[in-house]
């Protein structure tokens, strides 16, 4: 029996475009512009969902985004808002959280349970024992509500924008509009953000005439120049109207979410129907009066045959001429303003037949509608700090304060005729205009470096608007018998009085408790309800009680459009499609992809060893810093002391924080008298450049100090082994590399194959002979290419990361991050040398002189150390524990294989105890099982007297 | 998001920016005691109402400046001058202060 009606004046629905689609497995036809509860209702499908709890069969209750009884599966998406989906041709529908079918659900059974399913039985039962939680899940998660994640679901196309408006615009009812126009007239932008798919808001399903003036007001908005958005949510409000906008209409991507930074936020969210509290409320064929009229006058769907109208306002009233008109049977109108109500409503489980009244008359019907009241979505303003209160005159809440750049219109604020709202509407939107104007003239005052505008700040408009009245509604919240308070959590007034007797009798205790307003309806029709019951339950006025904070979300948003399009920056070296052209295994180092090796890390080592490697280093951080305080500088951040160091020389040094942790090291050459060049790590060099500014800006803007970023500026290369001098020399004419006239950490500029302003300094990581290079970034790949080029002969041959990684094991090199950690302080890396506490003042100075004043008294200390077993490589990170115990007293920070000394090699952390050299260690290794090691005199274990670096 | 005034840059989100904490005064290190220090390092005041704390505009033009907020309300104004007990609200000064070198920039106008 199809219940779809001749053509309305109002609908949607596009005839000459009927849909296929289908509604578990049966085939039906709806048209373009159904929605698909619509569509189902057309084809008579009255049955949409089951209940959380009780499985209890669930139909139409207000057909629109926020009805809880018609969340379905379309396709692999879960949890699709029926009521406002659009229909489209072979989508694949299904109803969720049924089994095994919609119309038999076995889970039903719950509901001859239900009475110890009351509120808090999952809390209470399934607590203890605690052992048997893993089974009690397993049980549980079949009953759990929500539709089937595909996890081969493909990511989808999301995006976000980012939005500088004047005016938002929230909601496009008729006050929306009028204030989206007002504003713009005034020369503001405007952005006007409507949830449903079209503007008008109540206006769509009244008259034709009130469809005729919706119609007139989008017109203006669209000439004044409003940008409209349909299908799309205004989510959240932050701080300084940072305003969240959900976009599901944007073409190509599955959501946006904009960003949007308002000056003035206009709320016009208007109001959302509030379903009454009664035997059977939930039952199908229950709906509310907005649902009823959306679907005869957008979707010409026939809500029932014989009704029964509980109305208490004007919008229930011209739902029994709307039914009337659509050929259904009004039965009774119950008048909630004379005092009648409803008292239960039941049927079988696919229809409803019987209404009984409050005056106990038993009505024969297959629908009833309810027109009980309203709930004002405070949400935005809530979110905007203000507190609504109640006003038991109207039966609503109403907003108390809001910030200068915040209004409310419409529904929210009050009452009144279409044109009241509209100049309500027109006022708001011109004082937003008003303010946006001030709060945008304060905003470029706070540039204090920039051309300011003209004139003293002006005065912050004050509001006049003519308020809206405020119309009296009877306060219609529960019959004298229980029904359903939270629908899609299956939560009744019993349930809600039974948890203010446990106790929980604050309106937050109890949702929690409860979990009413938890749900997907987040409380848009059941929060006053909840508040109302509990003040029933407490003897107290729903003002006392007060109500929820409402939060963002608004409405929900996919993770997909905030995570928005992949985009991660990465960076390369210029030698980079080398690399890749010659058999290079990537590794990912922060942002930087680097070689790893070429193949055979273990033969780059050893050709290191033996001939020549070149490595690009280019990651590594590089500073220029230039000016006559320079040194002043370097005394400041490094532990060490920088006033002797002679032009042409390069010094090592590491850096502390305040607190004497060790944060990152490297080298730094003295090119010229006042120019020199800082290296810092790869992954600190960020890090360490808002470092220095930091000390230039705050503590010493005094010093004549620039520094300038130049890691990329330059392509470094690390050119290593016996024969490194002989291949540098055979590309270099003018600097002597001869050990006498360069010798280590030193550093010269020079030409490298032609290539004049190369910084070379000669230092060595690896423990062999070396010379680091930094050439012009542009001739990076040319002089990596000659370097291959020429060395050809002494077996010259690229190294990665992992080579240099085995090198700077064997030789003991600690790397910071590595080695050490957000702890370590610099005694523990056994450079206390370095640290110069006879300096005025460095980073760290007072935490290291209280350090080393104590004898570094329980700091670990960083050693090296052998395995026993020279095959056994234990994992980084393998706890060292005290022998015969489970006392953790060290940690393994580096380990390899050693190709040069043809055994494992490590470098750790102990606690002092355990530092001398031959100490026996336990490590406790992944496996679970222990073996031994010992901790070695140098933390060299190759060359440790470094008579090859300074050949 | 809040809205941070950078004396440069104009209001930017504050994911723009880089927050340094309140604005404490690092104790000589010649003369400090752990007990002073360590509140310099690790104790925060934390005030409901006008705190002086020092921002970083890591993404625009990387100048560390001080600023006074009230942290019930957001409001930001310009921290109090050297030698001046009084603030004043945003942009009736001058200069904004870089963190010690306030006067310095008054002249750039």
């Amino acid at each position: 029996m199809m219940r779809r009606l001749e053509p309305q004046s109002g609908e949607f629905i596009d005839r000459s475009q009927p849909l296929k689609f289908t509604w578990n497995s049966k085939k039906l036809v709806g048209f373009a512009g159904d929605t698909i509860v619509s569509a189902l209702l057309a084809n008579n499908e009255q049955i949409i969902s089951r209940s959380m709890k009780y499985h209890r069969p669930r139909g139409v209750l207000s057909a629109d985004y926020w009805d809880p009884n018609t969340t379905v599966q379309v396709g692999d998406e879960p949890n699709v808002r029926a009521g406002h989906r659009l229909l489209e041709t072979g989508i694949k529908v299904s109803a969720q959280n049924v089994w095994p079918s919609l119309a038999y659900d076995i889970k039903a059974a719950n509901r001859l349970a239900g009475r110890f399913l009351t509120a808090g039985f999952y809390y209470k039962t399934f607590m203890k024992p605690q052992r048997l939680w893993p089974l009690y899940e397993k049980v549980l998660a079949r009953f759990a509500p929500g539709g089937v994640v595909d996890l081969n679901t493909p990511h989808g196309y999301h995006d976000k924008r980012y939005a500088h408006v004047d005016v938002v615009v929230a909601g496009a009812g008729p006050t929306g509009l009028a204030a989206a126009i007002s504003a713009a007239q005034a020369g503001m932008s405007v952005m006007l953000v409507e949830h449903n798919h079209r503007v008008g808001g109540h206006l769509l399903w009244g008259s034709d005439q009130d469809r005729e003036t919706a119609a007139e007001l989008a017109n203006l908005a669209k000439v004044a120049g409003v940008e409209i958005l349909t299908d799309s949510t205004v989510t959240g409000r932050y701080d300084d109207n940072w305003v969240a906008i959900a976009q599901r209409n944007h073409p190509g991507v599955v959501e946006r979410l904009i960003k949007a930074r308002a000056k003035t936020l206009v709320v016009a969210a208007g109001l959302i129907e509030r379903p009454y509290v009664f035997a059977g409320n939930d039952h199908v064929g229950v709906m509310l009066s907005g649902a009823a009229r959306r679907l005869i006058n957008n979707y010409a769907v026939r809500p029932g045959h014989k009704a029964v109208v509980l109305t208490a306002n004007a919008q229930g009233d011209a739902t029994v001429s709307d039914l009337e008109r659509a050929g259904v049977e009004v039965v009774a109108v119950v008048d909630g303003r004379k005092g009648q109500t409803i008292s239960s409503a039941s049927g079988s489980s696919k229809q409803l037949k019987t209404v009984i009244t409050s005056d106990g008359s038993k009505l024969e019907a297959d629908l009833l509608v309810t027109a009980v009241g309203w709930t004002a979505p405070t949400s935005l303003l809530n979110m905007a700090g203000d507190r609504p209160s109640y006003n038991p005159t109207a039966a609503r809440f109403f907003p108390t304060a809001l910030p200068d750049n915040v209004l409310a219109s419409g529904g929210i604020v009050g009452d009144g005729s279409l044109d009241e709202l509209i100049a309500h509407g027109r006022s708001t939107g011109k004082l937003a205009a008003q303010r946006a104007a001030v709060i945008q003239h304060r905003l470029r005052t706070t540039v204090t470096r920039a051309v300011k505008p003209d004139g003293t700040e002006p005065p912050l408009p004050q509001d006049t608007r003519k308020p809206l009245v405020i119309a009296p509604h009877p306060e219609l919240y529960r019959a004298d018998t229980h029904g359903m308070v939270d629908y899609s959590e299956d939560v009744s007034s019993k349930d809600l009085l039974g948890a203010a007797a446990e106790g929980f009798d604050s309106v937050e205790l109890v949702k929690r408790f409860t979990t009413a307003t938890m749900g997907p309806s987040q409380g848009k029709l059941e929060t006053v309800n909840t508040v109302a019951v509990l003040a029933e339950a407490k003897g107290e006025t729903i003002e006392q009680v007060g109500t929820t904070v409402w939060r963002p979300p608004y409405a929900p948003i996919s993770l997909g459009a905030l995570a928005g399009r992949v985009f991660e920056p990465v960076r390369v070296s210029s030698i980079h499609e080398w690399h890749e052209a010659n058999n290079m295994t990537p590794i990912l180092a922060g942002q930087w992809i680097r070689p790893e090796h070429y193949g055979d890390p273990n033969a780059e080592v050893a050709n290191v060893r033996n001939n020549v490697g070149i490595i690009d280093v280019t990651p590594l951080g590089k500073l220029d810093l230039r000016g006559s305080d320079v040194t002043k500088l370097l005394n400041l951040v490094y532990t060490n002391k920088w006033s002797k160091l002679p032009i042409g020389a390069v010094r090592y040094g590491i850096m502390c924080a305040e607190d004497g942790v060790v944060f990152d090291d490297g080298v730094t050459g003295r090119l010229s008298e006042n120019h020199y060049l800082m290296s810092t790590t790869s992954s600190g060099a960020a890090q360490v450049w808002q470092w220095l500014e930091m000390w230039l800006q705050t503590e010493h803007p005094e010093w004549q100090v620039h520094v300038t970023p130049v890691t990329t500026g330059y392509t470094s290369i690390n050119i290593a082994g016996p024969k490194s001098r002989e291949l540098l020399n055979r590309l270099v004419d003018d600097v002597d590399l001869s050990s006498e006239a360069f010798p280590y950490m030193n550093v010269r500029i020079g030409t490298i194959a032609g290539v004049s302003n190369c910084i070379m300094w000669r230092i060595g990581f690896t423990g062999e002979l070396s010379f680091e290079v930094h050439v012009p970034s542009g001739f990076g790949l040319h002089v990596w290419e000659q370097l291959l080029a020429q060395g050809a002969d002494l077996k010259v041959h690229p190294f990665g990361l992992e080579a240099q990684r085995i090198m700077r094991l064997e030789k003991g090199h600690f790397i910071v991050g590595q080695d050490t950690d957000g702890l370590t302080k610099a005694p523990t890396t056994g450079l206390t040398p370095l640290i110069k506490l006879d300096k005025e003042d460095f980073a760290g100075k007072p935490e290291l002189q209280w350090s080393l004043d104590a004898g570094a008294a329980g700091l670990p200390v960083l050693v090296a150390i052998t395995p026993n077993d020279p095959s056994l490589v234990p994992d980084e990170a393998c706890q060292i524990l005290r022998q015969g115990t489970t006392e953790i007293v060290g940690r393994i920070t580096s380990s390899r294989f050693s190709p040069t000394l043809q055994r494992s090699i490590c470098l750790g952390q102990v606690a002092s105890e355990f530092a001398a050299a031959g100490t026996e260690l336990t490590m406790r290794l992944c496996d679970g099982s222990d073996a031994t090691a010992t901790v070695c005199t140098h933390h060299a274990h190759f060359d440790p007297e470094g008579v090859r670096l300074r050949g | 998001m809040l809205l941070v005034p950078c004396p440069n840059c104009g209001p930017r989100n504050s994911a723009d920016l880089t927050y340094r904490g309140e604005a404490s005064a690092r104790p000589n290190p010649a003369t400090t005691t752990p007990k002073e220090w360590r509140d310099y390092l690790y104790s925060e005041d934390n005030p409901a109402g006008w705190l002086k704390e020092t921002w970083y505009c890591s993404s625009g033009c990387r100048r560390f400046f001080a600023v006074e907020r009230h942290t019930v309300t957001s409001e930001f104004r310009e921290p109090p001058l050297p030698g001046s007990k009084t603030p004043k609200p945003l942009g009736d000064v001058g200069g904004r202060a870089v963190v010690g070198d306030a006067s310095e920039l008054e002249g750039e106008q």
